[in-house]
């Protein structure tokens, strides 16, 4: 396609908390110094920026994007804020990718903020607009209903119960007692998570993942750039986003398709045949448990329907054969919404370069992906690194 | 029948009526903070400096926005500026008219490049000119709260 | 590089900081109201559920008839053909059992949990599902594939709203003796 290769070559990231002090500014900005920083640049040294960050409604900023232009080393460079909900987090490096793909920067830093504390009387109100605003707003629904329906629907679809689901819980709060930006990591078993409180059936409190403030960033640079600045520069091979009707009752609920369709984008740029034995590790979006499973059958990562028996049996395990959020995920480390699919990009990073620390896992991976979904469950998108 | 005819014929307009009932409540930050507090407990204002960019930013902010250094060592840059550039206001939010016009000012505060965006006091249409030397007139201590209302306005420096 | 050897950002505060004053704030309540028109297809769909029913919009092309209704068809990428009435009844697509309201607070014990469920109204297309309320169903009853039938409001009440249409209720009583034992929702 005429495109130039392009690598992440630094990363920077906040602790993710319920309620920050920093405004979002400031998490903007500890997250880009402290990337430029892991690579030795300074911001004279960025081309370009990119950010994103979720709906405007959680800061009541109408121009968020550019209110966090200073914190993220916007000031006077080119610049562009980038929303596609949810999906957000993963898409911040696409976003600059294009960037650098296609000849306009040689380096481009890429920061994903979110503060969600500041809407009350609690950010779930901001997603009230989410829905259509004459046939669903009138019946007053919570964000968690959409995730409750759906996952009954996937539950239905393949026979599975709540405590199949509630493993992948207990899983990720387990692997982000080793993450240093954890909120709420912690060791629970099946048990604890059935018996939390029951928001709204099927889903219990130990099933979501929380609100957060946090922010994240990457730097990314062409590869004539990227080898003399690092030996292990960490390759995006490949890019995919696709999108769904907002007519969200019309789709069927228990398989993501829109996840397969910018997965297919993604791995056919990556040449990837068989994604189950070619990708080694990876980071799908788990803001709900179900949804790491209902999204790990989008990638083709597994079967349809197989995801929770896997998990059973270990294969998601941090020592297992295809290791599915070592970092913690959305549900262990936190979840700032567009931070977090960039923790996510991280964490691959990270783990393809052989620095994740406790949460290195075994096999010298080579090859993994990170996702993200958003919007009304419509949006898909997905990054494929190589080492 | 072409799309817009169709669309045109079937029904009369109607429409939903309705708002999004949330609210915010926002810290101030690391840099805010520090602003807030020395407003509020000691009637000044700080600033912080980037030395490598030369420019001290009031209200302080906790990195430069030119290099994206740290910025951690506030400076008490006083209550004394000059007007930047105003403009008057003669309509409420609502578009009734105010009982008096009020002017709304750009200061800059001296020996600093950040500015304040506030309302003058005490200082008259026929008095405000560009480059009008104004100073900060704080609520007493008792009522401030840590927050730009315990700003009155900017008023004429007291010598 | 290793995230344990850097000084994360990210200053936790608790809530007894806001309490005792530990740190500042400022409040701001917005008074944003909105009238947003209801175009041609969601003004038809209001207007007929005040008369009691339930109207859809069928494409030629692909052959769906559409609830909600819609002037374009979103995957041909055309207009759509023509209005057909549907059913007020339909199928249970799935359910969850509520016990938060839209803000996030919790339901009081003597409130009852809300019932959502996405509902596919017989004479549309299979799979074409709507957003609504459950009602006059134990909680523990409610299963997926179960018929259901729109309850209404009185004629004269009734304003051309989705909430004209006050929830679906079970077309038989779904409790049935033989019934396997009942998981607690």
């Amino acid at each position: 396609m005429g495109m130039r290769k392009v690598a992440i070559v630094g990363a920077g990231i906040t602790k993710f908390v319920r309620r920050a002090q920093e405004t979002g500014k400031e998490l903007s900005w500890q997250a880009s110094k402290m990337a430029l920083d892991s690579c030795g640049l300074t911001l004279d040294d960025v081309d370009m920026v990119t950010l994103g960050t979720a709906p405007d409604a959680f800061d009541g900023v109408h121009m968020k994007g550019e209110y966090l232009a200073d914190g993220a080393g916007g000031c006077r460079k080119p610049y562009m804020r980038h929303y596609v909900g949810g999906g957000t987090g993963v898409f911040s490096p696409i976003h600059g990718w294009f960037h650098v793909a296609s000849g306009m920067a040689d380096i481009c830093l890429v920061v994903a903020e979110e503060k969600m504390s500041s809407c009350h009387p609690h950010p779930q109100g901001a997603f009230l607009t989410i829905f259509d605003h004459t046939t669903e707003q009138p019946l007053k629904p919570t964000l968690i209903w959409i995730f409750a329906l759906e996952m009954n629907r996937y539950m239905q679809a393949y026979g599975l119960s709540k405590a199949d689901i509630a493993r992948v819980s207990v899983k990720n709060k387990g692997n982000a007692l080793d993450h240093p930006s954890a909120q709420v990591a912690e060791k629970i078993t099946v048990e604890d998570v059935l018996a939390s409180e029951t928001l709204c059936w099927p889903v219990n409190r130990l099933d979501i993942s929380p609100a957060s403030d946090g922010a994240a960033a990457v730097v990314l640079a062409s590869e004539r750039v990227a080898r003399r600045l690092t030996d292990k520069p960490v390759w995006i091979d490949g890019v995919g986003f696709s999108i769904d009707t907002a007519y969200w009752g019309t789709r069927d609920l228990s398989y993501p398709r829109y996840v397969e369709t910018a997965a297919r984008m993604a791995y056919d740029m990556a040449g990837i045949k068989e994604p189950a034995k070619e990708i080694h590790i990876a980071e799908p979006y788990d803001p709900f448990d179900y949804k790491e499973l209902h999204h790990m059958e989008g990638l083709m990562l597994c079967p349809r329907g197989e995801a929770a028996r896997l998990t059973a049996e270990g294969y998601t395990a941090r020592d297992g054969n295809l290791p599915i959020c070592p970092s913690g995920g959305a549900l262990g480390v936190g979840n700032p919404i567009a931070a977090t699919g960039l923790m996510k990009v991280i964490e691959i990073f990270l783990q393809l370069r052989g620095e994740a620390g406790k949460r290195q896992v075994p096999g010298k991976p080579t090859c993994g992906l990170a996702q993200a979904w958003g919007d009304l469950m419509q949006m898909g998108t997905v990054i494929v690194l190589r080492s | 029948m072409a799309t817009t005819e169709k669309m045109s014929k079937t029904t009369t307009p109607t429409h939903w009526d309705a708002d999004i009932p949330v609210n915010y409540v926002y810290t101030y930050g690391l840099a805010g903070e520090a602003f807030f507090r020395a407003i509020k407990d000691r009637g000044t204002f700080l600033g912080t400096r980037c030395d490598a960019c030369d420019i001290t930013y009031v209200p302080p902010k906790a990195y430069c926005d030119r290099c994206l250094e740290a910025l951690d060592k506030y400076i008490d840059v006083g209550t004394v500026g000059y007007v930047d550039t105003f403009t008057v206001s003669f309509k409420n939010m609502d578009g009734s008219e105010k009982p008096r016009p009020r002017i709304l000012a750009m200061i800059k505060i001296e020996g600093t490049d950040g500015g304040i965006i506030h309302y003058l006091d005490g200082i008259s249409i026929e008095e405000v000119a560009l480059g009008l030397p104004v100073q900060a007139i704080f609520k007493p201590k008792a009522q401030r709260k840590g927050g730009i209302e315990d700003i009155i306005g900017f008023g004429p420096v007291k010598r | 590089m290793e995230l344990e050897k850097y000084k994360l950002g990210g200053t936790h505060l608790k809530s007894s900081d806001f309490e005792k004053g530990k740190v500042l704030t400022t409040a701001w309540q917005p008074n944003l109201a909105y009238t947003w028109d209801n175009g041609v297809a969601i003004g038809r769909y209001l207007d007929e559920l005040k008369n009691g029913r339930i109207i859809a919009r069928v494409c030629h092309e692909c052959h769906r008839i559409m609830l909600p209704p819609r002037m374009f068809c979103e995957l041909c990428f055309r207009p759509t053909d023509e209005w057909m009435y549907v059913q007020d009844t339909g199928v249970v697509s799935t359910f969850s059992v509520a016990r938060v309201n839209w803000d996030a607070s919790r339901r009081g014990p003597k409130e009852p949990p809300l019932l959502p469920a996405v509902i596919e109204i017989d004479g549309a297309t299979k799979g074409m599902g709507i957003l609504h309320m459950l009602g006059e169903v134990d909680p523990d009853d409610i299963k997926a594939g179960m018929k259901v039938r729109a309850v209404w409001k009185k004629s004269e009440d009734r304003t051309g709203a989705i909430t004209d249409i006050l929830y679906f209720k079970p077309l038989r009583a779904a409790a049935s003796k033989k019934a396997p034992a009942r998981r607690k929702r």
